[in-house]
């Protein structure tokens, strides 16, 4: 069965020292939300970066590993290529839509202007289908909106805004990076809603990126977690939450806040991510795990798979299993 | 109907403008030295010769009915008469004007389509052959003058190979080298203010969604980019204007241009405080002229600044 | 029962644009709020952006003066001191903001920032250079970057800093308004141990705003729910996780995405039905539209905080009538 997406050995650096990715292994389904999970500087924007083609070759530079979508190499493919799926086929909604959309252009434009590119409908009938998607979206007010400039509406509508131009052409795979991380707590919700709806309506595949593990574990059915330009976990929701594997995982778990913590302290990872031209030896997370040994300073995991009944649980680290003391 | 609002709202600002320097004008003149009854009447003239003149003037009377007289004249557009050709005031403004109008426009146009694309360019290929060019372009266009431009101008076209005329008024070929004098000139800084904002606005967020829509290049940079990159541009070029249309003074003289240049030159070597008033009120008028139709212009190209 | 921090009927008007002042509008930040803080306590302040809680947290330390109500700190109206004296208050209230790239000066060295505050006091430089070393080492700095620039930090190391440089003061109350929203997650529990900690050291009180509920809960002893300028709910954290009253809460907290084993996550709420037609000055509940609960009543009459037991108040007519 032909998988959506499938990267493997993704590895690509910046500038000859800064190792962005050093071998990201990611498989995506249509009809699934793929939850990439990580912080700041841990690789995931790049990620999403090359999916859709936009990775700038110099400084940037891929070393090797292949991404596979339906079928076809992206890797191979060529500018004009890369640039016919897409909007077409992959589509991607940013973070901070303010900034993200154009200003000068009424939003209607920039969604018609997709779809006379990408489905070579006429004006009009590009307007009427824009109606529709907008609808769909839940922006309402038809025609008023269509005709209104990005800075008139309000945060949530310029997000639905964005989304609305990302699934106008029926892409197979959505890229959502950090869509609702500048948005209200209410907010968010109605988007993560939407988002949801959206994959059940569309057929699509949803690549969803976030550092935030609570809204993660609410909207995702596979989530992989990256550190350091590696995939370090990566399985179904329900296993990452219950019986996560990776020492990064588990402590990143026990250091989020929450109501039922209360009274209790929170168990801190030390130290701070590496940046990218400073990736420890070995296995980049040692200098801050509790159970580091000798074999991990010197040596990067394998990528295992530890998971039964069919269900996949990858993990890179040589102690797995190995017992957690004052936990 | 915000549009209609904006635009009474700063047509309101250009009335003030005006009256505000018209007032300072009327009495900058008044307090300088200097009594323009005893330079008509020259040095022998005896005192009744010179109150008669100041009663002709009008000067002999109490400062706050000068002033009030004036203003009532200026709404009518009566600039009163020039006292060394004792002609209208007005009048040879409206002679002059043509002239110095159809330079400025030429030179702006010439201006922009120099430097708009140019810079256009020089942002879209960065450290190319045509970036250079454009730099180079730009730094010896700001430094040289425009009047040796213009001189040299006059020289290779139209002394050593007569393409054009040398001097006088009648055609169109008569302002194309004083017009390139002075577009050329301008063009240097317009192209470096086009290739910074293109630059500017490539480097933005909403660049980066257009190219995940799968948008050419080509709509990418003069659809999306070059819209919000124009927008300084346009200001810059309209204020430009508005000073080209004080007169290119010595681009006139170069030229031997009969504009508005030369006349309030002239002017201002006569003491003819008439015609000094009247051309500061009108320069005054057409720059507040000028700089509201680019704000108008702006405002239909950003849509952001059309709510206040 | 006063409280060690006191506010009361707090109100502050940002002005609008018109010349008459009849035409002058603007809009109410904050609006007639009241709240206590007890000594050595954790006050939380939750709401989503443009409730107001960063304006409050302003005024509160007359960065920008309120434009109606009292402020009292232990024991003292603030209204009422004249410049002088209100600086001496100053010192023992301080304030950590969310971005501690902006609280920074990036021309100054981390020793010139800290060291502002203390040559104000007219603390002598042997003195001060020791205080700065302890603060750091208090914090987690290693003493020896001290000459270092902000650009030379990460952004939990410069928020350690900001921390340290609030603390040179030997403050009594400290406002925290979102100092953790602008760090990565694994950086945040440090920090947050780290104001645990001093806070039991130095017997500190805190007034802790954020959007984040999960962080508040956590970290809080009693929380209030702001909503376009006013408090709409305050309770005990306890009392207010288990029996959220006010619509407004309700819905935040079912907004809020929860992992196992959380307390916050509740049933859904209600969709809201529908936006309901309002005049365009509506007296009566700012929440009204949005609400599923409420009724005519609703808009005649504003809501104001009432006890319904267990030290819970609640802004709300429905409710209100309700418990008793």
């Amino acid at each position: 069965m032909e998988h959506l997406l499938k990267i493997e050995g993704l590895d690509v650096s910046f500038n000859e020292q800064a190792r962005a990715l050093r071998g990201i292994d990611l498989i995506m389904d249509t009809g699934q939300i793929h939850g990439l999970v990580g912080e700041s500087g841990s690789g995931k924007t790049v990620t999403s970066t090359c999916i859709i083609g936009l990775l700038p070759v110099p400084p940037g530079r891929i070393n090797g590993g292949s991404m596979i979508f339906k079928g076809r190499e992206l890797l191979n493919l060529s500018e004009a290529q890369r640039r016919s799926l897409r909007g077409r086929e992959i589509a991607m909604v940013f973070q901070e839509p303010a900034r993200y959309l154009n200003p000068a252009l009424r939003v209607g434009e920039q969604i018609t202007e997709m779809l006379i590119l990408h489905q070579d409908l006429e004006k009009q009938q590009a307007i009427a289908k824009a109606l529709e998607i907008i609808d769909l979206v839940g922006l309402k007010g038809g025609t008023k909106t269509l005709r209104r400039y990005p800075h008139e509406l309000s945060g949530g509508m310029k997000q639905r805004a964005m989304i609305a131009m990302a699934i106008s052409c029926n892409p197979s795979l959505l890229i959502a990076d950090e869509p609702t991380t500048a948005l209200d707590v209410t907010l968010q919700q109605q988007i993560l809603k939407l988002i949801q709806d959206l994959k059940q309506r569309f057929d699509m595949g949803i690549l969803f990126i976030s550092h935030d593990l609570a809204v993660v574990h609410e909207i995702a059915d596979r989530i992989s977690v990256i550190y350091a330009g590696r995939i370090v976990e990566s399985t179904t929701k329900k296993r990452l939450f219950e019986e996560p594997l990776h020492p990064y995982t588990r402590l990143l778990l026990l250091s989020i806040p929450d109501a039922g913590k209360r009274g209790t302290r929170l168990k801190a990872i030390p130290g701070t991510v590496p940046d990218a031209e400073h990736i420890p030896s070995g296995c980049a997370f040692h200098p801050r795990c509790p159970l580091a040994e000798e074999i991990c300073r010197h040596q990067d995991p394998e990528t295992a798979d530890y998971g039964s009944n069919g269900e996949g649980h990858t993990a890179a680290c040589h102690m797995i299993g190995k017992k957690w003391i004052d936990l | 109907m915000q549009v209609l609002t904006f635009a009474l709202r700063r047509f309101g600002r250009l009335l003030l403008t005006v009256l505000l320097i018209s007032t300072i004008i009327f009495f900058v003149i008044r307090v300088i030295p200097g009594d323009p009854a005893l330079v008509i009447a020259g040095i022998d003239a005896t005192q009744e010769d010179i109150q008669a003149i100041r009663a002709q003037l009008g000067t002999d009377r109490p400062l706050i009915v000068q002033y009030l007289s004036w203003l009532s004249d200026i709404v009518r557009f009566d600039f009163g008469t020039s006292m060394i050709s004792s002609q209208p005031v007005t009048q040879l403004i409206l002679e002059r004007f043509p002239i110095t109008l159809s330079l400025a426009v030429m030179g702006i146009i010439i201006s922009i389509l120099i430097a708009v694309p140019l810079g256009v360019l020089s942002a879209v290929k960065r450290w190319s052959l045509w970036d250079y060019l454009g730099m180079v372009f730009s730094q010896i266009g700001m430094a040289i003058p425009s009047f040796w431009l213009g001189i040299m101008l006059l020289l290779i076209l139209a002394v050593k190979i007569k393409i054009f005329p040398l001097f006088g008024s009648g055609s169109i070929r008569h302002l194309i080298l004083p017009a390139l004098s002075l577009g050329i000139a301008r063009a240097a800084v317009l192209l470096r203010l086009t290739r910074a904002s293109m630059i500017e606005e490539l480097s933005k967020e909403y660049v980066i969604t257009a190219r995940s829509k799968g948008l050419t290049e080509r709509m990418v940079k003069y659809k999306h980019a070059l819209k919000n990159a124009l927008l300084p541009v346009i200001t810059v070029a309209g204020i430009q204007l508005g000073y080209m249309l004080g007169g290119a003074i010595i681009i006139e003289q170069v030229f031997s241009l009969p504009g508005l240049g030369r006349l309030f030159l002239f002017g201002v070597y006569q003491r003819d405080f008439p015609l000094i008033q009247g051309g500061v009120v009108f320069v005054a008028v057409i720059f507040s002229l000028i700089n509201f139709i680019v704000d108008m212009f702006y405002s239909v190209l950003n849509p952001k600044i059309r709510i206040r | 029962m006063d409280r060690f921090v006191e506010l009361k009927a707090l109100s502050k008007r940002f002005h609008g644009s018109g010349l008459l002042p009849q035409n002058r509008g603007g809009t109410l930040a904050v609006d007639r709020v009241s709240f206590g803080i007890e000594k050595d306590s954790v006050f939380g302040l939750v709401g989503e952006s443009g409730c107001g809680k960063t304006t409050l947290a302003r005024a509160l330390l007359y960065l920008d003066a309120p434009s109606s109500g009292e402020i009292w700190f232990d024991g003292t109206l603030l209204g009422d001191l004249r410049t002088r004296e209100l600086r001496r208050f100053r010192r023992r209230m301080q304030i950590v903001f969310q971005d501690p790239n902006s609280a920074l000066n990036p021309k100054m060295n981390i020793l010139h920032s800290l060291e502002e505050g203390l040559m104000n006091l007219g603390t002598a430089k042997d003195p001060r250079r020791r205080r700065i070393v302890e603060l750091l080492e208090l914090v987690g700095i290693s003493p020896s970057h001290v000459q270092r620039y902000p650009h030379e930090f990460s952004g939990g190391q410069k928020q350690r800093i900001v921390v340290a440089r609030a603390l040179s003061m030997d403050p009594e109350f400290l406002v925290l308004d979102e100092p953790v929203s602008n760090l990565d997650v694994s950086i945040q529990a440090q920090i947050i141990n780290l104001l645990l900690d001093l806070k039991n050291e130095f017997s500190l009180t805190y007034l802790f705003i954020s959007h984040d509920l999960h962080l508040v809960a956590y970290l809080s002893d009693r929380i209030a729910v702001m909503y376009q300028g006013r408090v709409v709910e305050l309770a005990p954290t306890d009392e207010l996780i288990h029996r959220p009253l006010h619509p407004y809460t309700v819905k935040l907290f079912s907004s809020v995405p929860g992992i196992r084993g959380s307390i916050l996550k509740q049933k859904q709420a209600a969709a809201p039905a529908g936006q309901k037609q309002a005049a365009a000055t509506t007296p009566g509940c700012s929440y009204y539209q949005q609400c599923s609960h409420g009724d005519i009543a609703c808009l005649q009459q504003e809501p104001q905080l009432t006890d319904v037991g267990n030290e819970h108040l609640v802004a709300c007519l429905k409710i209100s009538r309700v418990c008793p």
